[in-house]
């Protein structure tokens, strides 16, 4: 089996006195989905906030490419090519696809924007997840569908190259078609080697597109498996604590 | 915001749609151009377009309602009484794309102006000018930092801050000047900027330099296009944009250039009388504050930043943007910007009171929104601000012509920024967005 690109081990983290994250463990490994499911509340967000820099741990040990890391903000997180794509989608209506895909890191000359450069690189990338739905890379966000707007916050991720891509519900706000597309999406970005980390409460996508399925419960990781060698039932019993994962970890 | 509205407001980009390129929007020629524009007009995009027919409009009923509005004379006036709103909206718009309010503004210039002429006066303490200038700028500054202390880390809202600042700035000004106190305006070159001209040429070379910096930014920008490989706009865009900058350009200078003084005549021969002639210094000062604000909104990181934490300030934080920095740097111009403003107030109307300032905000905010801006931040331009300071200073000297002072000017312009704000909300939601942003 392949190395994990990113190995979480003894994660903590507390709100005041109410402990979220109680001693999680995560891995996630190149070109591979892993889904991260669990009932609302479970710590999902928490956890996925802190690999990306948002909101730090307490405490844990966070191993990227076998070496401990410590992410205290978006930018540490970034430089090491790890991006996140909200659950509350984080674009600027106001702003076009290419604005809103370099917002933060721009491209300039001399001080002011390239702005050729940045549209040829934000239409290439677009160009290389196969997006077909949208028409003019400078389109204002706030003319797109959600499901386009999905698109650009995932080809946003992907545009400096990114190693590992955390996925917060892609598809909750998304009707079925949007769905089929932006996991799609989710797929092709495995193939080019991606480590995409994907938050769902859909099962039937969990099911369609992840290669592992880490299951969250009150804080803890109760179980991490292989897609192949489960079904859907035990993985909804693991979400709701009715059924104990006793198989080996993957 | 369903699938096909989208398919038919983009660009028609089926011939690269085969290619597996996505389009930019900047291909085809004029025509597919002029309708993406129409369609981008069509979806609420509106722009500076509404204030611009308002101002025409405008311009069409006082001439034909006053004999003197189409005058050489009232032209340069009606831009040096424009001047001061032009500037304190241009001003503003930085904090309203922000989403924020500095109604400080007008009583900052207040303050920094009080501090200028008890300085420079020559009775009093007698600074070197220049010297009371820059002190007054940086008055102007600390001002914008202090407020943006205040917003952006204690986080308080603009308006609370801003509001106590403009009741308190009152107060300060009396301090600094007295009650009752007027200090007249001494410096020939502070008098200058509203109340002199350039000569004939310079007007000219006003308008050369303009149509170089266009010319020129097209071309650069062209060639960066091309290096990266993405279509241009077709170049006869660039031509026709300085065709009416000529043009446009080319008409207000050579008014501006007659001479507008007085003329006596005896038995029909000219017997003397004063020449006044030339783009007044104001003008020159203003376009350059404008081209280097739009350049900095346009083409660097603050100024998309600005844009970005307008639009969504949790996106802008998480995209690592430092929000409280920018918001700071926001105020500070805002401040500065409106000190300025000052300046050209003072220079009109010659002296400094302590009440200066005090009624000119809640005209440069309107004149932001007249021109298009928009108070929920995120969208708008600096020209937005210029366009609806010239709105609201046609309206005040129109009325002024037709002998209907005060009250109805007030009633007027109170309705035009209904109206404009109006306008702007049906263009939105008929666009597809909704009333709140
Ligand atoms: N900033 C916060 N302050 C206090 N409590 C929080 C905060 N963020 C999350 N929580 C709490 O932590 C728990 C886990 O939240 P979250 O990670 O968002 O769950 P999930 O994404 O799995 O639904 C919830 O009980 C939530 O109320
Ligand atoms: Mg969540």
């Amino acid at each position: 089996m392949d190395e994990p690109i990113i190995e979480l081990s003894d994660i903590k983290k507390s709100f005041g006195p109410v402990s979220v994250l109680k001693g999680v463990s995560l891995k996630a490994y190149p070109g591979k989905i892993t889904a991260l499911v669990g009932d609302n509340g479970a710590g999902k967000s928490t956890l996925i906030k802190g690999l990306a820099g948002v909101q730090p741990y307490d405490s844990g040990v966070v191993n990227f490419n076998g070496t401990p890391v410590h992410l205290t903000n978006p930018r540490e997180a970034s430089a090491l090519g790890i991006e996140v794509v909200y659950q509350d989608l984080a674009l600027c209506d106001n702003l076009d696809i290419v604005q809103n895909m370099f917002l933060g890191r721009e491209e300039t000359s001399f001080g002011t924007f390239d702005e050729g450069e940045m549209e040829r690189q934000a239409s290439e990338t677009l160009q290389s997840l196969s997006v077909r739905t949208v028409k003019s890379v400078r389109q204002r966000v706030s003319s797109l569908s959600g499901g386009q707007r999905q698109t650009v916050a995932i080809a946003r991720s992907v545009l400096k190259s990114a190693k590992v891509v955390i996925l917060d519900e892609p598809t909750a706000a998304l009707g079925v078609a949007q769905t089929e597309q932006v996991l799609n999406l989710v797929k092709r970005l495995a193939d080019q080697g991606v480590a995409v980390i994907m938050i769902s409460h859909n099962l039937v996508d969990v099911f369609q597109v992840a290669d592992y399925i880490s299951v969250l419960y009150l804080g803890q990781m109760v179980a991490e498996i292989q897609t192949k060698d489960t079904t859907s039932d035990d993985v909804v019993g693991y979400i709701t604590g009715s059924k104990t994962y006793t198989g080996v970890s993957a | 915001m369903s699938e096909t509205k989208n398919a038919d407001t983009a660009v028609d980009t089926t011939a690269l749609a085969a290619s597996g390129m996505i389009g930019s929007g900047q291909e085809g020629g004029v025509l597919d151009q002029a309708r993406a524009y129409i369609q981008r007009v069509r979806g609420g995009d509106m722009g500076v377009l509404p204030a611009v027919a308002g101002f025409v409009v405008l311009c069409i009923l006082f001439a034909v309602l006053s004999p003197y509005f189409m005058t050489d004379r009232n032209f340069a006036n009606l831009l040096t009484q424009a001047a001061s709103y032009v500037m304190l909206a241009m001003a503003l718009v930085f904090v309203i794309l922000l989403g924020e309010i500095d109604l400080s503004a007008g009583v900052t210039a207040g303050v920094a102006m009080s501090i200028f002429v008890v300085l420079s006066n020559p009775g009093g303490i007698a600074m070197n000018w220049i010297l009371a200038l820059i002190l007054s700028l940086l008055t102007g500054v600390a001002i914008g930092a202090f407020i943006g202390f205040f917003v952006a880390r204690v986080g308080i809202p603009s308006f609370v801050v801003t509001l106590g600042l403009f009741l308190g700035f009152q107060g300060l000004q009396l301090l600094i000047i007295g009650t009752g106190g007027l200090y007249r305006i001494q410096q020939p070159e502070i008098l200058a900027i509203q109340n002199n001209n350039l000569p004939v040429w310079g007007g000219w070379l006003m308008l050369a330099v303009m149509l170089l910096i266009s010319g020129g930014t097209a071309v650069l920008d062209r060639r960066r296009r091309v290096r990266a490989g993405v279509p241009n706009r077709t170049v006869v865009l660039v031509w026709i944009k300085l065709g009416v900058i000529l043009v446009i350009g080319g008409l207000f200078v050579a008014l501006l250039n007659q001479n507008r003084g007085q003329v006596n005549y005896l038995a029909g021969k000219v017997v003397g009388g004063n020449v006044i002639e030339g783009v007044p210094i104001v003008v020159p000062i203003t376009l350059a504050i404008l081209w280097a604000g739009t350049f900095m909104l346009d083409r660097t990181r603050f100024g998309r930043y600005l844009y970005a934490i307008g639009g969504n300030p949790e996106a802008a934080r998480r995209a690592g943007i430092k929000v409280v920095g920018i918001k700071w740097a926001a105020f500070g111009i805002c401040s500065t910007l409106a000190v300025v403003s000052g300046f050209f107030t003072a220079s009109q109307i010659g002296s400094v009171d302590a009440s200066f300032g005090r009624d000119i905000v809640l005209f440069g905010v309107a004149a932001a929104v007249v021109g298009g801006v928009s108070l929920f931040g995120g969208r708008g331009r600096l020209i937005h601000g210029a366009v609806g300071a010239l709105v609201i200073a046609v309206i005040t000297n129109g009325l002024g012509l037709l002998n209907l002072g005060g009250g109805v000017n007030y009633l007027v312009t109170g309705g035009v920024l209904i109206l404009a704000a109006t306008v702007d909300a049906v263009s939105r939601v008929r666009g597809g967005g909704s009333l709140t942003r």
